[in-house]
């Protein structure tokens, strides 16, 4: 999430010419290769990565194999292609990608200037703290005088002197170059706090060498939205992967799992029923899946392959992982969250 | 002789034993590590430096080592060494990348007859060195490319036979310059190569410039017609001349050029070809492979193109030489990395939608050209290496250009280059881990992938994975490293200091 800058004024010089390079029709396109091309991270913990079967998994990848089951019904027909950070917007750009579902800021720039379009958050990140557990502190309010640790030249480091100041308390920075060197200095005691996005804490916790010693404290002081991206221009596509994001919120919200689609596709909520497409009174179809491309069973076919939103981040960061992320802000809005959806109506 | 003199002595006198110290173990270590105190003390200071490097190596990678486990929970222990389960599980995609699981044994097939070829050529003492390099350089690289693709490529019979037929048609209006030398030649074959040149052009505008005449048939291109006709008479004019030149001297030409033809055909045939093999993209290679296939790719290219290149370098002909400087100068002057973000990341924006070109392919392209230029100036220094008065010498003998530098020059300016090329091969070999910057997973890229699987991320897991990585890149450097020595030993004639 760093040094984005150098990414986005490469992406931003050639928007100009991809443009024109992308395609109209990309639900068309998508439907005629028979499979969805994703882009993704080369590998980070709990959002994608392959594993020794050679399967990618992760959050960002379940999404991407949800998009593919709504159109499809295939969770397997999905390409992935690994992107760094640099090269993410030129390869959704240049139409090397469908999805560009890669642990991406949502920012105002990105959506306005770069001809790219984000259909919805996956993950509310933002800038956490981790300490000591022996430390004895359970909210970085308490954390005034502490020394931090983090990365220079960083929104990281403006962030945590915005929050201390605001918060009146004093700090001192220890700052390296590299991501590896903030770690090993925190872990050798030379600070008391290591700051970077909280997902990243998560993950970082688990390279420790004493991973149960350390606590990642709840506050979050800075806004990192990440959601899947497509191609500015194409609103078919764009509906299709927005709504899937929304049909995973929905079913969590309804109570859908894969466990349970079978059974409540007779449900006698009218709310479920038009979720899963299931026939009018009149025995007509709804017309909600048709409506955007895609067949009326298009919601069963995303809970089927790869379950509700829900699902989704316990299989990937949840508490039952070696992540043992809290849903947090990733909570549905009834449960004091952000994830919200629209109602399908 | 008198054997009465007292004096002299009747039998050798017994040859005693060197004393101890001199001699033996002893003698050696007394030589070698303590010949005086402050050589004493070196020695001291220098094995208790070795007992402390190696006992904290050895003490991670093996004795305080995690062995066996089924997750990253094996491996969080405290002042646990190296995570060895975590290799055992990730260790076959190291090798095959994301390559199917079921249809790996495509890739052992490959690496097993590389390896099967590859040794005995470079075993000087074992027979049919002409074969086996024919089968190398022809016959490996596509039998590698069907067996690791799938083979069953899409192209057009029909085009493809049309550029056969042009090809043979440009070869053959070139055939007189290869039976009558190069100034008879030219003279002989000026009205074919003409007409084979007015139809490339026509064939370039018509392809570069959408250029067409207006038709003549319905349905064919009269451009394509006529082009075509220019270089068949051209060829034909070509294959008249040598006739002419009886048949002694045209005969293994012509043969040469049929079995070129036929040999086309042939690995059309074989590519276009369904051996019912799944079909594997190349973003699907990785690992090893993709290191190997980077690295062979780019030293078997870059030697030949790199010989060409210093040779025009130093040649007099204007345009040779200006292309040879302005190439070797141009991706000398650019870094690896810029050229394959170009190859990977710009070039689809230029290219028209809807293009594939292969991901893989312009790398490897890229990769070739960029070591060509670097292979260019390592030979070039070995010519420069080559007094004059060789080339006066072989001038004075009457031999022609391109004997002079293969019977002559070439010969002793690779040898002395040889700590150079292998030094190029071995940087090359390392350069093929920036292939993860395009999102290629080379042999380092995927090692690196692992540690993001939450199954496996622990504080070891990371020093595990490189230092695995650096044991397999240092075994094939230092194969190369010590097999270039051989050769130099071999061809040393000379140079030895």
């Amino acid at each position: 999430m760093k040094r984005k800058l150098m990414g986005w004024a490469f992406a931003a010089t050639t928007s100009l010419i991809a443009a024109t390079a992308a395609t109209a029709g990309t639900l068309d396109d998508v439907k005629a290769k028979g499979f969805v091309q994703c882009g993704v991270s080369q590998g980070l913990i709990g959002f994608s990565n392959p594993d020794e079967q050679n399967n990618w998994t992760g959050l960002d990848v379940d999404f991407c194999r949800a998009v593919a089951a709504a159109v499809f019904n295939d969770p397997q027909k999905v390409k992935f292609t690994p992107l760094t950070a640099k090269d993410r917007f030129t390869a959704l750009q240049s139409g090397e990608v469908d999805i560009l579902s890669r642990n991406t800021t949502w920012t105002m720039g990105r959506d306005t200037s770069l001809g790219l379009k984000f259909a919805g958050v996956t993950y509310y990140d933002g800038q956490g703290f981790m300490v000591k557990s022996s430390l004895g502190v359970d909210s970085a309010l308490k954390l005034s005088g502490a020394a931090v640790c983090t990365q220079t030249g960083t929104t990281t480091e403006l962030n945590l002197a915005d929050y201390f100041k605001s918060n009146n308390m004093d700090y001192k920075v220890v700052a390296f170059e590299k991501n590896e060197e903030v770690l090993a200095a925190y872990q050798d005691g030379r600070c008391d706090v290591f700051t970077t996005d909280q997902s990243g804490l998560y993950a970082d916790k688990l390279k420790f060498a004493t991973p149960d010693e350390h606590v990642v404290l709840p506050e979050i002081i800075s806004k990192e939205p990440l959601g899947p991206v497509v191609r500015q221009g194409d609103d078919a596509w764009f509906n299709v992967v927005k709504w899937t994001y929304f049909a995973l919120l929905n079913s969590e919200e309804l109570g859908v799992t894969t466990a349970n689609v079978g059974e409540m596709m007779t449900s006698a909520n009218p709310e479920i029923q038009r979720l899963l497409g299931a026939k009018n009174a009149d025995g007509t179809a709804a017309g909600f899946g048709t409506g955007i491309g895609l067949s009326e069973e298009w919601v069963v076919q995303i809970i089927k392959a790869v379950g509700n939103y829900g699902e989704i981040f316990e299989r990937n960061v949840g508490l039952n992982t070696p992540l043992k992320i809290a849903r947090g802000k990733n909570a549905l809005w009834t449960a004091g969250g952000l994830q919200y959806a629209p109602p399908i109506r | 002789m008198d054997h009465s003199l007292a004096y002299v002595r009747t039998e050798d006198a017994p040859i005693l034993k060197p004393p101890a110290n001199l001699v033996g173990v002893r003698g050696w270590i007394m030589a070698n590590l303590f010949p005086n105190w402050s050589n004493s003390i070196l020695t001291i200071l220098a094995a208790l430096f070795a007992y402390w490097v190696l006992s904290n190596v050895l003490g991670w990678a093996l004795f305080r080592a995690t062995w066996t486990g089924e997750s990253r929970d094996a491996c969080v222990v405290e002042g646990a060494g190296a995570c060895w389960p975590f290799v055992q599980a990730k260790f076959a995609q190291w090798i095959y990348g994301f390559y199917p699981i079921d249809q790996r044994w495509r890739v052992n097939v490959c690496f097993f007859v590389g390896a099967a070829a590859l040794i005995p050529l470079l075993m000087p003492s074992l027979p049919y060195k002409k074969w086996n390099a024919l089968f190398l350089l022809f016959a490996f690289p596509l039998l590698a490319l069907i067996l690791l693709t799938g083979g069953h490529f899409s192209f057009g019979f029909g085009a493809f036979i049309s550029f056969v037929v042009q090809f043979l048609a440009i070869v053959a209006a070139f055939l007189p310059l290869s039976v009558f030398g190069i100034e008879n030649g030219i003279k002989s074959a000026k009205p074919g190569l003409i007409l084979v040149a007015v139809g490339l052009v026509l064939r370039v505008l018509s392809y570069a410039l959408g250029f067409e005449l207006p038709a003549i048939f319905d349905g064919v291109s009269t451009t394509y017609l006529m082009a075509l006709l220019l270089m068949l008479a051209g060829g034909a004019w070509g294959i008249l001349q040598i006739f002419g030149a009886g048949n002694q001297a045209s005969r293994p030409v012509l043969r040469a050029w049929l079995f070129g033809g036929a040999g086309l055909c042939l690995v059309a045939v074989l590519l276009k070809w369904d051996f019912g093999l799944e079909y594997v993209e190349t973003s699907q290679w990785g690992g090893l492979l993709v290191t190997l296939v980077v690295a062979v790719t780019g030293i078997v290219f870059s030697l030949p193109v790199g010989i060409l290149l210093a040779l025009g370098r130093r040649s007099d002909m204007p345009i040779v030489k200006y292309f040879s400087i302005g190439f070797i100068e141009i991706w000398r002057g650019v870094p690896l990395i810029t050229v394959l973000f170009m190859a990977s990341y710009m070039l689809p924006l230029f290219l028209p939608p809807g293009t594939n070109f292969d991901k893989l392919t312009r790398v490897l392209i890229g990769i070739a050209l960029f070591s060509s230029a670097y292979m260019a100036e390592v030979v070039r220094g070995g010519l420069q290496a080559i007094p004059k008065g060789q080339i006066e010498a072989a001038q004075a003998l009457g031999l022609p250009y391109w004997n002079t530098m293969n019977l002559i020059v070439l010969p002793q300016a690779l040898r002395i280059v040889i700590p150079g090329i292998v030094n190029s091969f071995i940087s090359l070999f390392k350069d093929t881990t920036l292939v993860t910057v395009v999102g290629l997973y080379d042999l380092m890229g995927i090692v690196i992938a692992g540690f993001a699987d939450a199954k496996w991320a622990s504080a070891q897991t990371a020093p595990t994975g490189y230092f695995t990585a650096a044991l397999l890149f240092w075994v094939f450097c230092f194969g190369m490293s010590r097999y270039s020595q051989y050769v130099e030993r071999r061809l040393n004639t000379g140079h030895k200091r």
